[in-house]
């Protein structure tokens, strides 16, 4: 009975994993002012999914507190930026999104993700 | 436009922002002004002296300070060296803990769990680990946490769950030692401890190493001088080098570093450029003369007018362009990415599967244990750090290097690219030649001496403004030989000139106008032929109806051409001359230079399309060029290399700007590219194997068969060194010499 049970509860965890790491998505932030604010500390980026309207220049402010060197770098690789992170510091990078989609950023190792969500505007044809 | 940072004291509401908002943008100059109350910050668009923006923010009422850059590397380092320390602290802790517990442990003097006192040191040596993993491990499991909580999962979960498994089975077993057979009654904190202790000592070695790894960078960022001496109304001053403002007059002393870029516009000295051209000679410069920020200044004194300030700057610029190609990727190192983005959760995937296996078919007697330590070193071993950083910090070291040559690769692409380069093009002038015309030889007739018959040609063509005669003229001024007074100065067409030099009859032309004029040239008419088939324009003088000899004049070669496409076909390549010149003139060049291939008469615009051609045949090409004409042809190569002075870089323009003047750059960069192509692939490959063989290895494929199985410290031991293998097989990149 244990023997099953064990068993039972390994898969329950491996489908678990499946489910929250790669089908699951955090719930994206919408973006309400033209700069956001992005922490980068403990590993990850808070918020870890922005929505923002495709076409439109944001700007990310990006607040490292997080002293790894894992975190000196963010990567938006489709969008061609590469930014250094300087600690206790926020840098701005300004992006547009050119078309709708994900737009991953990373750390260098791609250990720290987050992505920006470029939506089409309420109401424009697609 | 500039930008400046201000941070602003006294703000306090929505008022005090649009006051000082109202302020900066009345001073001149300014194009926008906005204030962040959150930051206490002002950003500032416009050419305009930052001390002028403090004024006007103080007369507001507010006081404000210059925010510096990120660029003052003293703080960063600090800031570096402290969480250094802290790494450490970290891992001594650990090692204070685990070690006494795992040397006991193997001699067999601790105490079993089935006594109470044996029970009860268990259960306090359990608290003492857990002190460790909250002190020295916490960041692991916050790490952890708070990525999991985004759908995310990165180092830290992996460790948090190989050593939280260890604690917590270990804990288990000492409180409910009956749930296991005795024989599989073995806590694992001394291996939670150890672990964490090092990973923490690895994470401080790999920060050690990657300081390293950007010492380029910060050898550049040294080179900005952090003052400047300036002329303000008569008075001169030392000023922050964030405060000197546009047009102002800067006075550079013996020996001092070059604040900004500009022009002298008073005094000369010799000023060394090489480390931003990696040339080692200095140059001459005199009023009128461009200096850009970063160089030193030899022995002269001088003052000039600064041109372009802080980011505008030849020197922040290359800063800026060796960063953005230091953290950009080529292909090569996309598939690492994708599977570093997938990594942790499969590896945390495997790690259940290796525990169910052990659970299920592993010994009855030790199956729980073998499971729960199997899944916690497979956890622990898995390393997707040195996947990740493969590329990159080779990548960092490369591209340092070459801007340590003086070559800027634009990014990673392009740096992989060169080096599988199997044609390169060369443009003719200014690229294999010097592009201007210079005296290369002089033969005298009779008695006649070079010096002299320099003098009487340079007097003779003083007035003129032929690129030939400037030629001339630049070469006597070069031997210091002093001019004769010219009374008549006649240019005749398509022939030459003739001039009065201080009474005398001068003719400086070609054999017909000699001819024409009775000269008698014989001694000297084979000579001059000879200088026709190397390439060169001779031009006979005659002084008084006297033949005195030849002055050639040719685009000279550059000293080291010949040796640098030497280099190239010793590379392997193919080299190609590339000119709108006649075919003489260009197989003259080419034959000098031993290139075998030459495509002569070539328009600039027909230039991009010779590259296509070659392009079409399967080769991937390379063009030389200087950057401007060239520009099509640069572009449309798989790599285009742009020669620059150091001063009028056409930094916009190449894949790969070579500062200095020299064809050897070309070489250089081709070393560079296949010796940081080859590290990224040891480093990937190593990476590879390590995990597709530590993985299965960690899960014990091998017990089966020979009865091994990894102890989960030296997974832990092998898991923080794997990255600093990786960063320090980068760094050897660094001792990479030119020209060998």
């Amino acid at each position: 009975m244990n023997i099953v049970l064990v068993n039972l509860a390994g898969i329950a965890v491996i489908v678990i994993i499946v489910w929250w790491f790669w089908m699951s998505q955090p719930t994206a932030q919408r973006a309400r002012t033209d700069v956001i604010d992005i922490l980068v500390e403990g590993g990850t980026y808070t918020p870890p999914r922005i929505e923002v309207e495709a076409g439109k220049q944001v700007t990310l402010r990006f607040l490292r507190k997080d002293a790894s060197p894992c975190a000196e770098k963010v990567v938006f690789d489709k969008l061609g930026i590469n930014a250094d992170l300087a600690m206790g510091e926020s840098t701005d990078i300004v992006v547009t999104p050119p078309e709708p989609g994900e737009y991953i950023f990373t750390c260098q190792m791609q250990m720290y993700r987050g992505s920006l969500v470029a939506r089409r505007e309420a109401g424009t044809p697609s | 436009m500039n930008t400046t940072r201000l941070s602003l004291s006294g703000i306090t509401c929505a008022g005090c922002v649009s006051r000082v908002e109202t302020a900066l943008n009345n001073v001149e100059g300014v194009v926008s002004a906005s204030v962040n109350l959150a930051e206490r910050t002002a950003s500032v668009e416009g050419d305009v002296r930052p001390d002028e923006l403090i004024s006007a923010v103080v007369g507001a009422g507010y006081e404000a300070a210059v925010l510096r850059g990120l660029d003052d590397e003293s703080e960063k380092e600090a800031a570096e060296m402290a969480h250094y320390r802290r790494l450490l602290r970290k891992a001594l802790i650990g090692a204070v803990v685990g070690v006494p517990l795992f040397v006991f442990g193997m001699a067999g003097l601790l105490p079993e769990l089935d006594n109470t006192a044996g029970r009860i040191f268990w259960l306090i040596t359990g608290l003492a680990t857990l002190g460790v993993l909250v002190y020295s491990g916490g960041h692991f499991f916050t790490g952890a946490f708070k990525s999991a909580r985004n759908h995310n999962a990165n180092m830290d979960t992996l460790i948090a769950l190989g050593t939280g498994t260890a604690w917590l089975f270990s804990m288990v077993i000492v409180a409910w030692p009956e749930w296991v057979p005795v024989s599989a009654q073995h806590a694992y904190f001394e291996a939670a401890a150890i672990i964490i202790a090092l990973i923490n000592f690895g994470a401080a070695l790999e920060m050690r190493a990657r300081g390293k790894t950007s010492e380029a960078i910060k050898r550049l960022i040294g080179l900005q001088p952090k003052t400047a001496r300036v002329i303000r109304d008569g008075t001169e001053m030392d000023i922050a080098i964030e405060d000197v403002g546009l047009d102002e007059t800067i006075r550079v002393r013996p020996g001092e570093r070059i604040a900004v870029d500009g022009v002298i516009i008073e005094g000369h000295s010799t000023v060394d450029e090489s480390m931003l051209t990696g040339e080692p000679v200095p140059v001459q410069k005199q009023q009128g003369d461009e200096v850009v920020a970063g160089t030193i200044n030899k022995l002269g004194s001088f003052l000039f007018q600064a041109r372009r300030i802080g980011k505008d700057t030849v020197l922040s610029q290359i800063i800026e362009m060796v960063r953005a190609a230091q953290s950009s990727k080529p292909a090569i190192g996309r598939l690492a990415d994708k599977v570093a983005s997938v990594f942790v959760p499969t590896v945390m995937i495997v790690a259940v599967v290796t525990f169910l296996a052990w659970f299920n078919f592993g010994p009855a007697e030790q199956g729980v244990t073998l499971a729960v330590v199997t899944a916690m070193t497979v956890l622990i071993i898995a390393c997707p750090c040195a996947l990740g950083l493969a590329t990159p910090i080779s990548i960092m070291v490369g591209v340092g290097k070459a801007a340590e040559f003086g070559i800027l690769i634009r990014n990673g692409d392009a740096l992989q690219q060169t080096g599988r380069l199997d044609t390169i093009i060369l443009d003719k002038t200014g690229t294999v030649t010097e592009g201007a015309p210079s005296v290369t030889e002089i033969i005298p007739a009779g008695d006649w001496s070079e010096e002299q018959i320099l003098q009487w040609s340079a007097s003779a063509e003083q007035g003129s403004e032929h690129p030939l005669a400037e030629a001339i003229v630049i070469a006597a001024n070069d031997r210091q030989i002093s001019l004769l007074e010219t009374e008549r100065f006649a240019a005749v067409a398509g022939r030459g000139v003739e001039a009065t030099v201080d009474g005398k009859e001068v003719l400086l032309g070609n054999q017909q106008l000699m001819r024409e004029r009775n000269i008698d040239i014989s001694s000297i008419v084979d000579a001059a032929t000879a200088l026709t088939h190397k390439a060169q324009t001779p031009m006979f003088v005659a002084v008084a109806g006297n033949a005195a000899g030849i002055i050639s004049v040719a685009d000279a070669i550059k000293e080291d051409s010949k040796e640098a496409i030497r280099r190239l076909y010793d590379l392997g390549l193919r080299v190609v001359l590339l000119t709108g010149d006649n075919e003489a003139t260009a197989k003259a060049v080419a034959r000098q230079v031993g290139i075998d291939q030459v495509f002569a008469d070539v328009l600039p615009k027909d230039k991009a399309e010779m590259v296509a051609s070659l392009q079409q045949q399967g080769q991937l090409v390379g063009m030389v060029g200087d950057g401007i004409n060239d520009a099509p042809a640069l572009a449309r190569a798989d790599v285009g290399f742009a020669i620059g002075t150091g001063t009028d870089v056409a930094i916009e323009s190449a894949d790969v700007t070579l500062m200095g003047g020299s064809l050897h750059g070309v070489s250089d960069t081709i070393r560079i590219s296949r010796m940081t192509v080859r590290n990224i692939k040891q480093n990937l490959f190593g990476a590879f194997i390590y995990n597709t063989l530590g993985i299965p290895v960690a899960a014990g494929v091998l017990f089966p068969f020979i009865g091994i199985l990894l102890n989960p410290m030296i997974a832990g031991g092998a898991m923080a060194m794997s990255s600093l293998t990786v960063v320090s097989n980068a760094n050897r990149l660094r001792f990479l010499k030119a020209r060998s």
